[in-house]
């Protein structure tokens, strides 16, 4: 399907008739000056991404604990023909809305906006950050109806990478390898804000070598809610330990899901009961890049 | 019980809940609701069709409730039977209290009805040396135990059947010891045989109401034991207490929200008692009291409809929204120390007992949203427990340690080049620290994670700085 050979990943164009439509609308958006012209549904046009720019909202877990999750991202937009830009950036301000802290989430996503000015979209290995620039934004300058518009025309571009790939782009399938038994967990803001459900389960299904198995209760929370893990410990840990309990009972190897967050809270809750399970966000599968340790594992996998 | 607010102890409550081994393998039960609700979704195609239309009788019903309330009034008087408005909990009871005395009532059958804890009517009743007798089953129970309800619908979810035969046993003096009660049905018999005389002897019934139909002046209540309509019919004078939003304007209103109603809560089609009460019995009807009066409580409830929490309002009590919460099925309902548990009880109980008490359990949320999605009537449980989040930190009510933190955070936060040098020193020198097992069992300043989980350790660099030296290479 795809002209480049080094490309990773496969798109199908007619699947979908209400793809095909928003995709022809979002490319009216776009520079038509794109090299190689687009014939929508023609199974020979390649890069669905090509002459898009793609902000990079690499969301502030990644950026600090795990960088990799961003190369990966970024591997996978590029691969889908994205021109990737990664703006000085800093947090989406999700903390300080959550806390009630509404002044400082203002200043934080009016400094977002503006950053991100110049991409035609912009996409985060994160489903509750994304969920924070799509959904919450429009809602946090609800009392300033200038800024609320400003705030929802932004929102409509901001995607979590993998919905982003499959429901944008019309990515099918990737080229990557990962010989495994995975189980996937599906983080709150995603499934319940973005409806990010089928998507990774379809590209993974392309993942050769990767045997996926469900987990029970995979809609119900892990327990992290960002602070909430910090302020009610004991809490969180009873739901994380339910987790940790079904997580075990697929008999998985792997632990995968979309937001860096949730993954720390089980891949943490696993560690401590001393479960030897490999905890990895997504991306890292998809994209093939899976040299680095799994999180909160030593380079070079010695165990204490 | 109910009176003695222990919202301000949540976290003290959540951990007394947790080590109760007794408590955790009732909650193991109460988890069948999810399962059942989502098969009677699935059953009904026009479900969510359904969901979007009883949130809009509603919020029609809520922008007119001064005029429905006052057709609703109009049509019990019409209909032979009295309305009394009751501005706060203290004039709710003092209303029911005068009603006893002025008719003389020693014994009071009671349905089960949130409204009545809330206003602590049972605690006003013994006070007044008054016998209250709960007859819907689990209500029953607890009030053997001396307990409040741990759950809006299912008050008794907390306890075991072996908790009950024991509280059986305790209470019921002329029980023989032999009389095998290992059976749920068995216990349902032996408290039906209690029951049933006090149905008869009883000189006042008191119902909740799960809506008002200002279109007839009707009340209606969904029971599963019929214990309602032997509370209703049988005593000479019939008490509905209620709170105002409960009001609908149509007969046509109340049965749609009826096909929503019972499917979020159990799972059922619709329960096994739906009862309509207009009035006093009319001179044909066979039976039926005497008397028909109405308490409808305000409580808080006007000054909620102007602001942020108006949403909450249209609440029909199913207990979907506890059903489905990860924190109510970890601790269950006691734990939220006032009458409303679970994601509908961390949003009206600051409403009803102020932010200074309630705001432990707005806070108490990872958010995750499982609450609004399961919700009947769409109501946007986070987001209206992130608006008390913002009042307490208006109020300056959010712990210190948190404040100082968010500060601190927001300062790097807002400038960007300055958090990209800063973190990337931090991440670097974390990384070197847990670079041997990729992790720490304890750290400085992270206690509250530390304590129940390891810390993942940094990889090094941060992104943003990486991503900085490679693109000015490329450059």
């Amino acid at each position: 399907m795809t002209s480049r050979g080094t490309r990773a990943l496969c798109f199908d164009h007619d699947h979908d008739l209400n793809v095909a439509l928003k995709r022809a609308v979002a490319w009216s958006n776009v520079d038509r000056d794109v090299p190689g012209g687009l014939i929508l549904l023609d199974n020979a046009v390649v890069s669905p991404g090509a002459g898009r720019r793609v902000g990079l909202f690499v969301t502030c877990l990644v950026d600090l604990m795990r960088p990799s999750v961003g190369f990966a991202a970024v591997k996978l937009l590029e691969d889908a023909g994205c021109k990737v830009i990664v703006p000085a950036q800093t947090c989406c301000g999700q903390p300080a809305y959550n806390s009630g802290d509404r002044a400082h989430a203002k200043a934080i996503a009016r400094q977002t906006m503006a950053a991100f000015e110049d991409c035609d979209y912009v996409v985060a290995p994160s489903g509750s950050c994304a969920g924070t620039l799509a959904k919450h934004y429009p809602e946090l300058f609800d009392d300033e109806p200038e800024l609320a518009l400003k705030a929802a025309a932004f929102a409509d571009n901001c995607h979590e990478l993998v919905g982003f790939l499959v429901d944008v782009l019309g990515v099918t399938s990737v080229s990557a390898r990962y010989d495994g038994v995975a189980t996937y967990h599906d983080s709150c803001s995603g499934l319940r804000e973005l409806g990010i459900s089928s998507q990774p389960r379809r590209l993974l299904a392309t993942v050769e070598g990767l045997k996926l198995v469900e987990l029970i209760d995979n809609d119900v929370c892990c327990g992290f809610g960002g602070t909430f893990a910090a302020k009610y410990g004991e809490l969180s840990d009873a739901i994380v330990s339910k987790k940790t309990a079904n997580i075990s009972a697929t008999g998985a190897d792997t632990l995968l899901a979309g937001d860096v967050g949730c993954l720390m809270n089980m891949a943490g809750k696993l560690q401590r009961e001393g479960k030897r399970i490999k905890v990895r966000h997504i991306a890292e599968v998809l994209a093939g890049m899976t040299d680095l340790p799994p999180i909160g594992e030593p380079v070079g996998g010695t165990r204490p | 019980m109910t009176s003695i607010i222990t919202t301000p102890r949540f976290k003290d409550n959540v951990h007394e809940a947790l080590v109760d081994s007794r408590l955790q393998r009732a909650m193991h039960h109460a988890q069948n609701f999810v399962p059942r609700r989502a098969a009677a979704v699935a059953r009904l195609p026009e479900f969510e069709a359904l969901r979007n239309s009883a949130r809009d009788i509603k919020n029609h019903t809520l922008a007119h409730l001064d005029l429905y309330l006052e057709a609703y009034e109009e049509k019990v008087i019409e209909a032979g039977g009295h309305v009394h408005y009751a501005r706060d909990a203290a004039e709710a009871r003092r209303v029911f209290l005068d009603l006893c005395e002025t008719r003389g009532a020693k014994a009071v059958t009671k349905g089960k009805s949130m409204i009545s804890e809330e206003i602590g009517l049972n605690q006003a009743m013994e006070a007044a040396g008054i016998e209250a007798i709960e007859t819907d089953l689990g209500e029953y129970i607890i009030q053997l135990r001396d307990e409040a309800p741990s759950h809006i619908i299912a008050p008794a979810i907390h306890v075991t059947r072996d908790d009950v035969e024991a509280d059986f046993r305790k209470a019921h003096r002329d029980l023989p010891a032999d009389r095998d009660l290992s059976q749920p049905e068995q216990l349902l018999a032996e408290a039906r045989g209690i029951l049933r005389d006090k149905f008869l002897a009883a000189d006042i019934g008191v119902t909740g109401a799960n809506f008002l139909i200002a279109e007839t002046g009707t009340s209606v209540i969904v029971t599963n034991e019929g214990n309602g309509d032997l509370t209703q019919i049988l005593p000479k004078v019939h008490v509905v207490i209620a709170s105002l939003e409960k009001v609908v304007p149509t007969l046509d209103d109340a049965a749609q929200l009826l096909r929503v109603l019972a499917r979020s809560a159990t799972g059922q089609d619709m329960s096994v008692y739906t009862t309509l009460s207009t009035g006093p019995s009319r001179p044909e009807d066979p039976d039926g009291p005497e008397e028909y009066h109405v308490i409808l409580l305000d409580n808080g409830r006007s000054a909620m409809l102007g602001g942020q929490f108006r949403d909450m309002l249209r609440c029909i009590r199913c207990g979907a929204c506890m059903n489905h919460c990860p924190v109510y099925q970890a601790v269950g309902g006691h734990a939220y120390g006032w009458v409303y548990p679970g994601p509908m009880g961390a949003v009206l109980t600051p409403s009803l007992i102020g932010v200074a008490d309630g705001g432990q359990l707005p806070n108490a949320s990872t958010f995750c949203g499982r609450c609004e999605s399961v919700c009947p009537m769409h109501i946007p449980l986070p987001k209206m427990m992130r608006h008390w989040r913002e009042r307490e930190f208006e109020r300056h009510l959010a712990p210190a340690t948190i404040r100082y933190g968010l500060g601190v955070w927001s300062f790097f936060a807002e400038r960007p080049a300055l958090y990209r040098i800063a973190t990337d020193v931090a991440m670097r020198a974390l990384s070197l620290l847990g670079r041997r097992k990729g992790r720490f069992a304890s750290l400085p300043f992270a206690g509250g994670w530390t304590q129940y989980r390891d810390l993942s350790a940094p990889e090094g660099s941060t992104f943003q700085a990486q991503w900085r030296a490679k693109s000015g290479a490329v450059k």
